[in-house]
């Protein structure tokens, strides 16, 4: 499909893919008005468009990395679980903050046959929207409504999907107020102590506690573009080298990219994204996720509970990277 | 006589020359009270655990006193002492990770951010770890979770109450996601502990934030904390450009997170010691009969027929 006809939203490294996809265009019009066959020309076009998109996607920098996890089209968890369920419906509420958080979204879904609690962070699909999910950031509630489903699931022997997407737990007064460190603390603990089995998946950004607050599970899997981080490289960028410009600096060396984070021994699954990223396929993208959420999932259920619980408590216990040794000058 | 009225006997003792004070003061014989201005002894300052005898500030205390102040003299023993950090990520931003780290280890004759070993508190045997904000702003990263983790599993195996006090900045973000996940570990870990059925108490000094905030530092079976201790899990200036209007001067303060229930107890760290040692035995399981009973009766006889 050419570009120009779906008013795509343009990252700048995509900029030379563009312009000969404009060349292209140009061609098959003085073409076809003057009546000349320049098919094998096309083809030749076409052809290096395919290998350049594939060049470039194939040596994304990490700051390019999260320019794609953050595209304004890349589907968001609500897409996702529309899409991979045969049935959903949407619940609110953590009986207790006195709002629902629409920045954290959950419910009970039929995946593949199986009741399935999933829930996820969600972003705006607009400007208003992104306003009204409050940019895909958490309230304390927000976590709270997520544990809250997921003790449900563990009641109902459900299995638990969660999805992440957002650069942090929300930085606000009133979150402070309500204990958003409270909030995410009792989440980290108490999803060890589920019974059921939990695959969580990185659909776009992975911001630090806020994504970590729904990121305890038996699977962690990341989509091919997307980044999980410890703070977001502005902010690390803000703080270690005193100037927040140097965001792309920051994004490189904390090792953010989903092939980082498999050599650090974090990640369980990679899945590749379709050519140009998931917002250039929506489709392929739900067909892959769906397929490894099948597997793992398959994978999970053969296990018993204590099985799970031991393993997903193994998973995480060696995560680390430190030396033993007696003195105290081996740095 | 108080220890306070010990300290203003010992003021009124006459005036040091203002030479003599300052050369002192170079020396580290005399602190300046932060919050006062008012000059103190070291050594009496120390005495005092480390609080302003005038004003009743605390100052930070490193770890090394804070385990003194704690653990009964000769029960300290101090576990994992030999784990090390290492630069995984090969981190450099103003200045390379691996230095950062061996320039922090001279400075501090300190490994990493955190001491963890077992000893008694008030003869009550317990599982210790004290963070060290000199260290690296008290920042979390593999060491800090390795060694709060094998504390913890350490205590769980022994049956050993855990007490955590608390100084940090947040993950450390030169190792990246290895530190975010270290919250994940131990929270695990306290999850085990806490099955098992034992009582755990993280101490919030000055200042306790970020990814141990949103860890181990909430997930107390009961809460102390320091007065004016700064509890918080996003940074206050952060929160003022979201929000853009000033905030309330006593905003994430150990006084404010007690206010909105997030805090059990605040403690001056005079009664700390004691204070913990109340609170452990308080969990102390009780020999079979539930209740004291009210009076003691002897010699019921029972009738053999
Ligand atoms: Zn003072
Ligand atoms: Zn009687």
């Amino acid at each position: 499909m050419p570009t120009t006809q779906r008013k795509t939203i343009l990252l700048d490294f995509e900029k030379p893919l563009v312009e000969l996809e404009e060349r292209i265009d140009q061609i098959r019009n003085l073409a076809e008005d003057n009546e000349v066959d320049v098919s094998t020309q096309l083809r030749q076009l076409e052809t290096r468009a395919d290998q350049l998109r594939q060049e470039i996607f194939a040596s994304l920098t990490p700051a390019q990395r999260l320019q794609v996890a953050r595209h304004p089209r890349r589907p968001s968890t609500l897409d996702y679980i529309q899409a991979i369920s045969d049935e959903w419906i949407e619940l609110h509420g953590d009986r207790g903050s006195g709002k629902d958080d629409p920045a954290l979204v959950g419910g009970i879904a039929r995946f593949e046959g199986r009741p399935v609690v999933m829930l996820g962070n969600q972003k705006g699909r607009d400007t208003k929207d992104n306003v009204a999910r409050n940019f895909g950031m958490a309230s304390p509630g927000g976590y709270r409504k997520a544990m809250r489903l997921m003790q449900h699931a563990n009641r109902f022997h459900m299995p638990i999907f969660t999805f992440i997407d957002t650069p942090g737990a929300f930085p606000g007064y009133e979150a402070e107020e309500l204990g958003q460190g409270e909030a995410i603390a009792y989440n980290l603990r108490e999803m060890f102590a589920l019974d059921v089995p939990i695959v969580c998946t990185v659909i776009g950004e992975g911001g630090s506690g806020g994504a970590l607050g729904i990121g305890v599970g038996d699977r962690l899997m990341m989509l091919e573009h997307a980044v999980y981080t410890v703070a977001s490289p502005e902010a690390c960028a803000a703080i270690l080298w005193k100037d927040s410009g140097r965001a792309a600096e920051a994004a490189e060396a904390l090792k953010i990219t989903a092939q980082d984070l498999m050599n650090l021994g974090i990640l369980d699954v990679l899945l590749p994204e379709p050519l140009g990223g998931a917002h250039a396929d929506p489709v392929k993208a739900t067909e892959i996720l769906r397929e490894a959420l099948r597997e793992n999932l398959e994978s999970l259920l053969v296990l018993s509970p204590a099985e799970r619980r031991d393993l997903r408590y193994q998973k995480f216990r060696q995560v680390g990277v430190f030396a033993e040794t007696a003195h105290p000058s081996t740095v | 006589m108080s220890l306070f009225d010990w300290f203003a006997n010992r003021r009124k003792d006459g005036p040091i020359s203002q030479e003599r004070q300052e050369r002192e003061i170079a020396d580290g014989l005399w602190s300046k009270c932060e919050a006062c201005g008012v000059m103190t002894y070291t050594k009496d300052l120390k005495a005092n655990q480390f609080v302003c005898v005038e004003c009743g500030h605390h100052h930070r205390v490193f770890s090394d006193d804070r385990i003194h102040q704690l653990i009964d003299q000769g029960t300290w023993q101090p576990m994992n002492a030999q784990v090390q950090p290492q630069d995984p990520l090969k981190f450099r931003d103003r200045k390379a990770y691996s230095d950062r780290l061996r320039d922090m280890q001279t400075r501090t004759q300190l490994t990493d951010a955190v001491q963890t070993g077992t000893g008694k508190l008030d003869n009550l045997p317990l599982g210790l770890g004290v963070m060290d904000f000199r260290f690296m702003g008290g920042s979390m990263g593999s060491v800090v979770g390795e060694k709060l983790t094998r504390l913890i599993e350490h205590s769980t195996a022994a049956g050993l109450p855990v007490v955590i006090v608390c100084a940090s900045g947040g993950a450390r973000m030169q190792e990246g996601m290895l530190s975010l996940m270290q919250m994940a570990k131990i929270s695990g870990a306290l999850e085990r502990h806490r099955t098992a059925g034992l009582l755990y108490i993280p101490v919030l000094s000055h200042p306790t934030t970020g990814g141990v905030t949103a860890s181990f530092a909430m997930l107390g079976d009961i809460i102390v904390a320091e007065p004016q201790a700064l509890i918080a899990f996003a940074g206050r200036r952060v929160i003022e450009q979201t929000v853009r209007e000033k905030l309330p001067d006593d905003f994430q303060s150990a006084e404010y997170l007690l206010k909105h229930g997030f805090v059990d107890v605040i403690v001056p760290r005079t009664e700390l010691n004691s204070t913990l040692a109340k609170l452990i035995r308080l969990h102390q399981p009780v020999p079979s009969s539930p209740l004291k009973p009210l009076h003691t009766v002897s010699n019921h006889h029972v009738a053999i027929t």
